[in-house]
């Protein structure tokens, strides 16, 4: 039987575990939970004419929608906290060190990385295994965008709860001087997650597209494929074993 | 002591036995005002005790940047004892408004209490104070409203903020804020500042925040933008009667419309009720007649701070400066995201020509091993 091995051209890839499952899991709760948030935010912000000539007690839409924003934002939350928990305790690829920057190659190589694959100043791709240098910095903005919405989302809602946890949020709208301002910037934020969902799904099948490495599926599994020579380059001594 | 020294002051209740108040009617205005201020009901009668015992607290009123809507409102609040209680000679030993002297002895009256009740008196002020042009726009008896504040601030037990204008500026303070009004808060420091802010604020709250200072001789709890939390704890949204209408989804379009006429929830008509903390709903104004939002109009926020810059009347969310006139957030969000899909699509075609190698060469390579997986 002809094995790929076989042509000059073929590919020998090498899987490698990146993304575990509590951090896929992470990842698809997070994904639904922003497109809820973002669904009945639009609503909340901007809710639809509807003209009825029923009583209003023969309705609780409205309610219903800000229901499931408050569950939603309950479960954003401590699925954030968790994926901060994981980011000490996961592998190398969901580690913190993959997000915040702390020495100049980390730069380097973001720079890198824009070069390759937003002005493509370069024909060929990286060979980047979990997240991109570039990737990494931007999940780390969209965490301080995830903490945004909690302390401002939760700022929002402490005044109408007695329960502990909202009321933790308490200290928020004084400090930024009442809810005017929260409800503004909470506004405001949603685009960013909105924006970045748009570009990150792109991002997702230019990857997967260009370098063929399973960058989608890698989400449902958490197998990568790396070139057999860039994993040998990278962990010298370390031979495959037979 | 020099307490001791000086005459004895008579109680609230000799004084308002003395202007014909009967037992009844005290207690009547006891048992309101505690209730007002949230105590339980055994407070009514902490209140009455006080009142009964404690001699009269100096009050000095100063009226700076306002329009006096706050001593207005609180003339009318629903029991006369509230207004008798403060408002006539009994207390108030300055007050612009409404102290019967004039000129040189309404100053020499004030500055006798501030002698004679040195670290008792209580300081209420009624308006902001104007930084500008070393303070000009606001003078009176030819001193700067901020010497005056700084003087009577100096011998006070505690101060209160009437109204927005002193709680945080209000509608001078609000921007480009000519004047540079400036909110009590921020010119005395090291004194007990109580804001009741409002425009103006609630006659029974006003009253309520004075009989705590009296009745248990401390000021009430506060939140945290210095409020008290017994009447700006819960939102207006929270006590609005037309809430249900929100729950429901049914809501004014438009001040002329059907939605409106029925009764429908504000909030797509701008009503700040969900953003503002204060007791409206509950208390209402008045006599408990009517507040803004019973009245077919949306909640103004005027308890909340800096509320006049807090973005438009009529629409939930404020313009963005420097994108145009009616830049919304949601506008330029849709701009953003036209934009970004524009970005991606140059990007993608871009792809398709730039790694155009890398590319076919995956696609070849697949073929290849397609045609061999056939030869098999």
């Amino acid at each position: 039987m002809n094995t790929a091995a076989t042509h000059s051209k073929a590919h020998m890839l090498r899987r490698v575990f990146v993304w575990e499952l509590p951090v896929r899991v992470y990842h698809w709760i997070n994904a639904l939970c922003i497109l809820g948030l973002i669904g009945t935010g639009i609503i909340i912000g901007n809710p639809p004419a509807i003209l009825s000539g029923k009583e209003a007690y023969a309705f609780f839409w409205f309610g219903t929608v800000r229901f499931i924003h408050f569950v939603a934002a309950y479960v954003f939350m401590f699925n954030f906290l968790f994926r901060i928990y994981w980011g000490f305790v996961g592998n190398k690829y969901a580690s913190w060190n993959n997000f915040i920057p702390t020495n100049k190659q980390f730069f380097s190589d973001m720079w890198n990385v824009i070069k390759t694959d937003i002005f493509m100043t370069k024909a060929e791709t990286n060979h980047s295994i979990g997240h991109n240098r570039l990737a990494g910095f931007i999940y780390f903005l969209t965490f301080i965008a995830f903490a945004i919405q909690c302390l401002t989302g939760f700022g929002l809602y402490s005044a109408t709860s007695d329960w502990w946890l909202p009321s933790m949020f308490t200290w928020v709208p004084p400090l930024f001087g009442g809810d005017f301002f929260l409800r503004v910037v909470h506004h405001w934020a949603m685009w960013f997650f909105i924006l970045f969902a748009v570009v990150h799904v792109y991002l997702v099948f230019y990857h997967d597209y260009v370098e063929g490495r399973g960058e989608i599926s890698s989400i449902g599994g958490g197998w990568k494929f790396i070139d057999e020579e860039v994993f040998n380059k990278n962990h010298p001594g370390n031979e495959p074993k037979k | 002591m020099i307490t001791e020294t000086k005459p004895r002051r008579a109680t609230y209740y000799e004084e308002l036995s003395d202007k014909g108040y009967s037992r009844r009617d005290f207690m009547k205005f006891c048992t309101m005002i505690a209730a007002y201020m949230g105590l339980q009901s055994s407070g009514a009668a902490q209140v009455a005790k006080a009142l009964e015992t404690k001699p009269r607290v100096p009050v000095i009123w100063l009226h700076f940047q306002e329009c006096t809507c706050c001593s207005e409102s609180f003339i009318r609040s629903s029991h006369p004892i509230v207004a008798d209680i403060i408002l006539d000679k009994i207390s108030l030993d300055y007050s612009e408004t409404l102290m019967a002297a004039a000129g040189f002895q309404a100053e020499e009256a004030m500055h006798k209490t501030m002698k004679d009740y040195h670290g008792e008196y209580v300081l209420c002020v009624e308006g902001s104070v104007p930084y500008g042009a070393d303070g000009v726009y606001c003078m009176i008896g030819g001193k700067t409203s901020l010497d005056i504040l700084k003087e009577a601030a100096e011998g006070a037990k505690a101060v209160i903020c009437w109204g927005s204008c002193a709680s945080n500026g209000c509608v001078q303070a609000a921007k480009p804020n000519p004047t540079q009004a400036t909110p009590i808060h921020k010119i005395i420091k090291g004194k007990p500042i109580i804001k009741v802010p409002g425009c103006p604020p609630i006659g029974e709250v006003m009253a309520g925040t004075l009989v705590h200072l009296l009745t248990f001789g401390t000021i009430p709890e506060l939140d945290g933008i210095g409020r008290p939390k017994a009447f700006y704890s819960k939102r207006v949204h929270d006590s609005c009667y037309r809430r249900p209408y929100y729950d429901a989804g049914l809501f004014v379009e438009a001040f002329d419309d059907e939605n409106a006429k029925r009764g429908y929830c504000l909030y797509k008509v701008g009503c700040k009720g969900p953003s503002t903390y204060n007791s409206c709903g509950i208390m209402k104004w008045n006599n408990g007649t009517s507040y803004p939002i019973q009245s077919g109009h949306g909640c103004f926020g005027c308890s909340e701070e800096q509320f006049w810059d807090n973005g438009p009347i009529y629409a939930r969310m404020p313009n963005a400066g420097g994108f145009g006139i009616e830049a919304s957030a949601d506008k330029i969000g849709m701009t953003a995201l036209g934009v970004t899909a524009a970005g991606l699509a140059v990007h993608a075609v871009a792809t398709n020509l730039r790694k155009h190698k890398v590319v076919e060469d995956l696609i070849e390579e697949g073929k290849q091993s397609e045609q061999e997986l056939k030869q098999d």
